[in-house]
């Protein structure tokens, strides 16, 4: 069953990203090989300009859970992003004995 | 050659007389300095434990815990709206008063009293005894003389703190220059938050000498930048636009001409589809401010784009151009161990593409974070060598020096007074702490 709105439905092979912490998305990224990394940014980064586009007509606090899971999947893209543009492999490099993780996620539907 | 200016004494650390010779780190590698330092430092400074809007409503409360301050309190917003903190302890026999599951772990809730877990005793949002359980059974026992102990609380800008140190001045005048020159700046605004916490295997001291100075930012961060910018960022070196000491307080002003770019070549891909980076948003929120506080840009200039407080001993305030604040907080937990937190404040994003453009400057923070702290442990590890025991620092590193040389300043007086009153002054800080 697909789980992202119609209109992105050549990225339901992805919809394991629509992930709802951030604490989370950066664990999948680190247990993911770089060939994962690199064929989910593939498909989803120029699919950016048409998915804020179809966000943007819902207002952030009555998104419908399908349009919810979308901008979570590219709140997954912007975790993988660094792997893939900046450190040719999922951790940050020398980072071995540190981790720094979100301990809230933000207030998506009730703003604080 | 200085690409900006600096005073006329031809360093920032000479103008600020903080010497000029190299330092000695033993400060953060002795454990019987850092217990010095828990009853010198933590135990009588204010400390910032969070924001009003975390007590959005009468009988919304946190506690926090203060292990380098030996205690843990509790916040509470009461019945008349203000803002009061008391040391988490039931008056009976000295149950932590609030926590849930584990005691040593931080909670947040609302309620319309407080109960103890053990033998029921309440207490009302104002911190007095309300209820005894089988009071009939005591021994002249007055619930009047049973309330709960107080902290001083007091709020700057919205940033509640407690002083444990019934003699400390008045927040605002703890705060100084620094803290008046952002009178008035919307922190109100910024109600979308981001947390973020680490344990960290350094003392406290060195995590703040990593973020308030940007000597390192064109060396360790360089793969963050696309390539060409990083060769020319680590050609150019940082130079700051500005620096301001008063007493303990630091800041550093800086530029940032990253958001939006120039070029968009100087920037990675995912940043030119969200419009979003490192200095945050490009599309910048409106948040009704027709002018920078005093306290902002001091050097008017116009590349500015990041100011960085330290108001000592532990919190960092970054306020950006692009209209976003940063606070940084570092809780000692032993010598060579401390707790970091790093929080971002945005005003509420409107729509996802807000959203994600906020996602982007908050994920971009925890990957230079986490590159930050990855040096840490292994700077301690090596400083407790003691193989090195004095370290160079530049004019670029002026706020360490002011960082280690204010710290050492407390230990010192905290000593004088105790050999003074000759008698252990964490005792009478109790004693009167509590009458």
């Amino acid at each position: 069953m697909a789980v992202l709105p119609a209109d992105f439905a050549d990225l339901e092979p992805f919809a394991g990203w629509a992930i709802p912490t951030e604490k989370a998305r950066y664990a999948k990224r680190l247990s993911s090989t770089m060939e994962e990394l690199q064929a989910f940014y593939d498909a989803a980064l120029p699919r950016t300009d048409a998915v804020t586009s179809y966000l943007e007509q819902f207002d952030m606090n009555e998104l419908p859970e399908d349009a919810q899971r979308l901008l979570w999947l590219y709140c997954s893209l912007v975790t993988v992003s660094f792997p893939v543009e900046v450190w040719r492999q999922p951790r940050v490099p020398d980072s071995g004995s540190c981790a720094l993780d979100a301990s809230n996620p933000p207030f998506e539907k009730k703003p604080l | 050659m200085p690409h900006f200016t600096k005073p006329d004494e031809g360093s920032w650390t000479e103008h600020y007389g903080l010497g000029t010779g190299p330092i000695s780190y033993e400060d953060s590698i002795s454990p019987e300095h850092y217990e010095l330092e828990r009853d010198a430092i933590f135990r009588r400074t204010w400390l910032n434990v969070g924001r009003v809007e975390q007590l959005r409503r009468k009988g919304s409360y946190f506690t926090r815990e203060l292990d380098a301050a030996r205690t843990s309190v509790v916040i509470v917003r009461g019945s008349d709206d203000k803002v009061r903190a008391f040391y988490n302890i039931c008056r009976h026999r000295g149950n932590k008063l609030v926590w849930n599951d584990f005691p040593g772990e931080e909670t947040s809730g609302t309620c319309r009293q407080f109960t103890c877990k053990y033998h029921g005793w309440r207490y009302d949002l104002e911190g007095a005894c309300t209820f005894v359980q089988q009071e009939d059974e005591f021994f002249d026992l007055d619930k009047g003389d049973y309330g709960l102990v107080p902290v001083r609380a007091e709020v700057w800008e919205g940033f509640i703190f407690v002083n444990l140190d019934p003699n400390a001045p008045p927040l605002q005048e703890y705060m100084g220059e620094l803290g008046a020159g952002l009178a008035g700046y919307p922190f109100h605004k910024m109600t979308q938050v981001h947390r973020y916490r680490s344990e960290v295997r350094s003392n406290w001291k060195l995590y703040i000498d990593a973020f308030t100075e940007f000597y390192h930012a064109p060396v360790l961060h360089a793969k963050q930048a696309v390539a060409d910018e990083s060769r020319k960022l680590q050609n150019v070196g940082y130079e700051a636009l500005a620096y301001q000491v008063d007493g303990p307080h630091g800041m550093v002003s800086s530029w940032g001409g990253m958001s939006p770019p120039k070029d968009l070549n100087m920037v990675k891909p995912i940043e030119r589809v969200l419009h979003s980076g490192l200095f945050g948003p490009w599309d910048v929120p409106d948040i009704g401010l027709d002018e920078l506080p005093p306290g902002l840009n001091p050097a008017r200039h116009p590349a500015w784009g990041l100011d960085s407080f330290l108001f000592f001993p532990n919190f960092m305030v970054l306020i950006w151009k692009t209209n976003w604040v940063l606070t940084y907080h570092y809780w000692p937990t032993s010598y060579n161990t401390h707790i970091f937190e790093g929080t971002c404040y945005f005003v509420p994003p409107k729509n996802a593409r807000e959203r994600l453009a906020q996602e982007m400057a908050v994920v971009t923070f925890k990957e230079y974070g986490l590159q930050d702290s990855n040096t840490l442990e292994a700077t301690q590890t090596m400083l407790e060598s003691r193989v090195v025991t004095e370290f160079p620092l530049n004019d670029q590193e002026i706020l360490l020096r002011l960082l280690h040389k204010a710290a050492q300043g407390y230990v010192d007086e905290y000593r004088r007074s105790s050999n003074a009153q000759g008698r252990k002054p964490e005792t009478a800080a109790r004693v009167s702490a509590a009458s």
